[in-house]
């Protein structure tokens, strides 16, 4: 029988169903079958979980697979085969590719390439305006219709509070959210990283918190307005967090993410400081250029409060694989964006370690979470739901190499560094598509 | 002791016995500047390679001069004539550089961290003559040794850095030397200039304040840096007009009156007569501008010479 | 200090310095027009020392410098190298004088080719004339001195140590046995 396992003493961990215990998890024809205490079935195969934990497959509310029109950067083929490496099951692709998404054509170019090379779910995002122009409104329906779960000019802010308004109020008629990226851009124009203490000793253009807090502030305001779900890209100040705690408890239709480089990492990265024993590197590093910037500790902190309270909704990678001349360059003339699908349970499981997020909390925020945020039937174990899983082995360590990535985005600011936790294998509808290495043994009969 | 490094990028980073090294070969390099023949031969055969992306006399000519003086092959290369317009990156103007033999690049950026990238790619020694708003350590150097050769020492100075601030890699640089040689170092200019991120600094330095008000920092001051003032500074929004900036942040006769009576005034130059500092003052007794050209010239070959003589590059 | 074997004490030293005093008078004759030039750092109080002598014999002042040769020598890129420069200082124009170099060790040759290439860059000398305290041999440039205190055999392993009052609070000279990284 096809995409059949049984999977032997894993810590089940289903934040969709309150659940976790050690039990036996049978998979039959790609769907969860049974949960229950030792199990046997005879002819399945049999995999030996016992030390590991299973959570339903990650979803990723944001990630940017590059294809069509940026394939020398990454492809929906290399890019998934990152996302079934980094745990993610599902992963949802950002608008901005040549062209950008804003015909249901591209929708169907996007969904056929996934249904032909993609070793995880893909669920595209369309623009909000026409090629991003940030005036004409895309035809929300017809996308909608094609498969767009959430509308996004990611990377150009919708800057027109009156467009934004616009947009906002037609998306009622499809009822998905609006992504935005909140920078204003008179605020941040020029800035090239996070505006303080660190710009100031390296000489370059910051970008003030307030460019992001004034437009999670005004989207805010327009989704109290206007009724509609407005959904808060990549959080990273400590005052965008306490904006959308307040418009939460106003009882706006306000939902956001956080990613993994924003909740662990902060400006002085951009410095050239690194973990101990990673080794130095001088400062200046392009590939801790990221937007929004990384910022503070005082942000950090601020970010993992509102994750462990509910203010952020789910950890999204933004991952935003580059070539190699992308980043090989003046600081100001690189490109922005960090490769993070393959680290990032990793990083956030750092936070887990240090005792500032309970792994339960964790888990949700990469599954059951963002599924709810753009309403996808992911992220959960319960009985009769597709086989989307991922294995992880809590006590491993790791050391990063961008040369092993699947991804052909390199750039990483964490190239060296040693991560806890790893993830074992993934299977997408009950078919095995990760085993890490060192974990093949595992899967004997 | 030698200076145990590759290249000169920034003083952030260096110790006080590095810049006292420094200071003690500029020294050195200054009695040799006095003699008939202001030659020694001590770089021959060395090739140094002047890379200006941004124009500069001053800073250009005196880098040249430094070279010359240590008999060093000098090649000025200058972004206009060079293939920066076809589009080719900044690596690779770099490699072929040094694949033509430089042993040192002096590098001129209008982008802050340029060196750095160079400096980490290259084994040739990389000296920054300035990158965006971030750093002129050369500039740095000759101030510190213009003052300290001029009042016998640094610690326990009171020295005002004004003006434009944000914009300025000389006070920035001047910042950390100073600091580090033991100067209290106010930094004074308009609200709109100060860069965010000076109040935490102040907060933890205590040797570094803020001031928004000239006539109260220069009370009691030993040495007066004035910064210039770029005119696109008004149209950018930063500040309403000359007029206003001259009448708070220029420095006058009457202004300096109330530091002490024979401090020093400085001036990275280009000066600009009129707005930052009154031509009357520009030239001055207590003005050092054109002492601070001529020890620029000391400064660099020290730097020169002591990157040459690093062990690093000895190995 | 390592221990070694003293091979001129103090006495020594003060005697060798009078006769070399002695015999610059005689060669020049007379202190006119000599200018005694110190190499940085033990040949700068000995040529202070023979300045005081010869004006003691002759009742002339003679001009006294110091030279550091740092930026003249040729082992730049060598290990071991410092580069920290010691002062220089030539109180006269040098032009149609007698310019005595003044050493504490006589080698290989190489810093007084560099402090004789440092010397031409302050005018042109009549003559330069070279004194030492010690010759050690081992020479690798045609040099030789005019004036020598006291020819000293050694093995190139052996290291030659001259303590000065000056610099070093007493007057005596040492001889090293072989240093393991020599």
């Amino acid at each position: 029988m096809k995409n059949n396992w049984l999977i032997k003493g894993a810590r089940v961990l289903d934040p969709a169903n309150n659940f976790d215990a050690v039990r036996d998890l049978f998979i039959k024809s790609g769907t969860i079958a049974d949960i229950g205490e030792e199990f046997s079935h005879d002819n399945v195969p049999v995999i030996d979980a016992h030390g590991l934990v299973l959570a339903p497959g990650f979803v990723d509310l944001h990630c940017h697979l590059r294809e069509p029109g940026f394939e020398y950067k990454e492809t929906i083929a290399t890019g998934t085969r990152a996302a079934v490496r980094g745990g993610f099951t599902t992963v949802c692709s950002m608008a901005n590719t040549d062209p950008v998404v804003d015909t249901p054509a591209t929708v169907e170019f996007i969904l056929e390439q996934a249904r032909a090379a993609a070793a995880a779910r893909v669920y595209p995002l369309a623009a909000v305006t026409q090629g991003f122009g940030g005036t004409q409104l895309v035809e929300m329906a017809m996308l909608a219709e094609a498969g767009a779960v959430a509308f996004s000019d990611d990377g150009m802010p919708v800057a027109d509070a009156r467009i934004m308004r616009h947009a906002l109020e037609y998306s009622l008629l499809v009822d998905k959210p609006i992504v935005n990226h909140c920078e204003d851009p008179a605020l941040a124009q020029g800035g090239v990283m996070n505006e303080g203490l660190t710009s100031l000793r390296l000489g370059l253009r910051g970008m003030p918190a307030e460019a992001e807090e004034t437009m999670v502030a005004r989207d805010a305001l327009l989704a109290r307005r206007t009724g509609a779900h407005i959904h808060i890209a990549h959080v990273s100040t400590q005052g965008g967090v306490e904006i959308i705690r307040g418009a939460k408890q106003a009882g706006i239709r306000i939902t956001a993410e956080v990613t993994p480089h924003h909740l662990t990492l902060s400006d002085a990265l951009v410095a050239g400081r690194r973990q101990a024993g990673a080794g130095s590197s001088l400062a200046y590093d392009t590939h801790a250029k990221v937007k929004p910037p990384l910022r503070t500790q005082a942000d950090i902190d601020a970010l993992i409060e509102g994750l462990n309270d509910g203010t952020l909704d789910a950890i999204a990678t933004d991952h935003a694989p580059h070539s190699t001349t992308d980043k090989l360059c003046e600081y100001s003339e690189a490109e922005s964006g960090i490769s993070c699908l393959e680290t990032a349970f990793s990083q956030v499981h750092q936070l887990v370690q240090d005792g500032r997020v309970p792994l339960q909390t964790l888990v949700s925020k990469l599954t059951t979470e963002p599924a709810r945020v753009f309403g996808l039937p992911r992220g959960t174990l319960a009985v009769g739901a597709a086989a989307d899983i991922t294995l992880l082995d809590l006590e491993a360590a790791w050391d990063v190499d961008p040369e092993k990535f699947a991804s052909k985005g390199k750039n990483t600011p964490i190239a060296g560094w040693t991560l806890p936790g790893r993830v074992a294998m993934t299977f997408v509808d009950g078919k095995l598509v990760h085993t890490a290495d060192g974990y093949e043994q595992r899967g004997a009969q | 002791m030698p200076l145990d490094r590759k290249d000169l990028l920034d003083l952030d980073d260096f110790s006080s016995d590095e810049i006292m090294l420094l200071l003690e070969t500029t020294s050195a390099m200054a009695e040799i500047l006095s003699r008939p023949i202001r030659r020694v031969p001590t770089l021959r055969g060395k090739t140094i390679v002047n890379m200006f992306y941004e124009a500069s006399t001053r800073t250009r000519s005196s880098f040249e001069l430094a070279a010359k003086n240590l008999s060093a092959d000098l090649v000025n290369v200058s972004a206009s004539q060079s293939s920066v317009d076809k589009g080719e990156s900044l690596i690779d103007t770099m490699r072929t550089l040094q694949a033509l033999g430089a042993d040192m690049i002096v590098m001129r950026h209008w982008e802050a961290g340029a060196p750095y990238l160079a400096a980490s790619w290259l084994d040739a020694a990389i000296i920054n003559a300035g990158d965006g708003w971030h750093a002129h350590p050369s500039q740095a150097l000759l101030d510190l040794f213009t003052v300290q050769e001029r009042i016998g020492t640094i610690a326990g100075l009171k020295i005002v850095i004004a003006g434009d601030i944000l914009h300025s890699r000389v006070a920035r640089s001047n910042l950390w030397g100073f600091g580090k040689l033991g100067a209290q170092v106010v930094l004074c200019g308009p609200p709109t200039l100060l860069p965010r991120g000076l109040a935490e600094i102040a907060e933890t330095e205590s040797r570094i304040t803020i001031s928004y008000d000239l006539d109260e920092a220069i009370v009691d001051a030993d040495v007066v840096m004035m910064l210039r003032l770029q005119r696109e500074r008004m149209a950018s929004g930063l500040l309403p007009s000359t007029r206003e900036y001259c009448a708070r942040f220029g420095l006058s006769r009457e202004r300096m009156r109330r530091a002490r009576p024979h401090a020093l005034i400085m001036h990275p130059g280009p000066m600009n007569q009129g707005v930052e500092i009154t031509p009357e003052l520009a030239y001055s007794e207590q003005a050092v501008i054109e002492e601070q050209v001529t020890n620029g010239v000391a400064v660099r070959m020290a730097i020169f010479y002591l990157l040459a003589s690093t062990p690093e590059r000895l190995a | 200090m390592a221990a070694g074997k003293v091979l001129l004490q103090a006495e020594d030293i003060r005697r060798a310095l009078l006769r070399i005093a002695h015999e610059i008078v005689e060669h020049n004759r007379g202190g006119k027009d000599i200018v005694l030039v110190g190499i940085q750092a033990r040949g700068a109080p000995l040529a202070w020392r023979l300045a005081k002598s010869i004006e003691a014999l002759e009742g002339v002042s003679v001009p006294v410098g110091r030279l550091d040769i740092t930026l003249y020598r040729d082992d730049l890129e060598r290990e071991h190298f410092r580069p920290n420069i010691r002062e220089t200082q030539i109180p006269v124009d040098l032009s149609e004088k007698h310019v005595v170099l003044v050493d504490d060790v006589l080698y290989t040759g190489r810093t007084i080719r560099a402090a004789m290439d440092a010397v031409m860059d302050f005018g042109r000398p009549r003559t330069i004339q070279l004194a030492v305290l010690i010759d050690r041999g081992h020479r690798e440039l045609p040099i030789r001195a005019d004036y020598v205190g006291k020819n000293i055999p050694t093995s190139r392993l052996e290291e030659i140590e001259l303590h000065l009052l000056e610099t070093d609070g007493t007057d005596e000279t040492i001889l090293l046995p072989p240093q393991e990284d020599a």
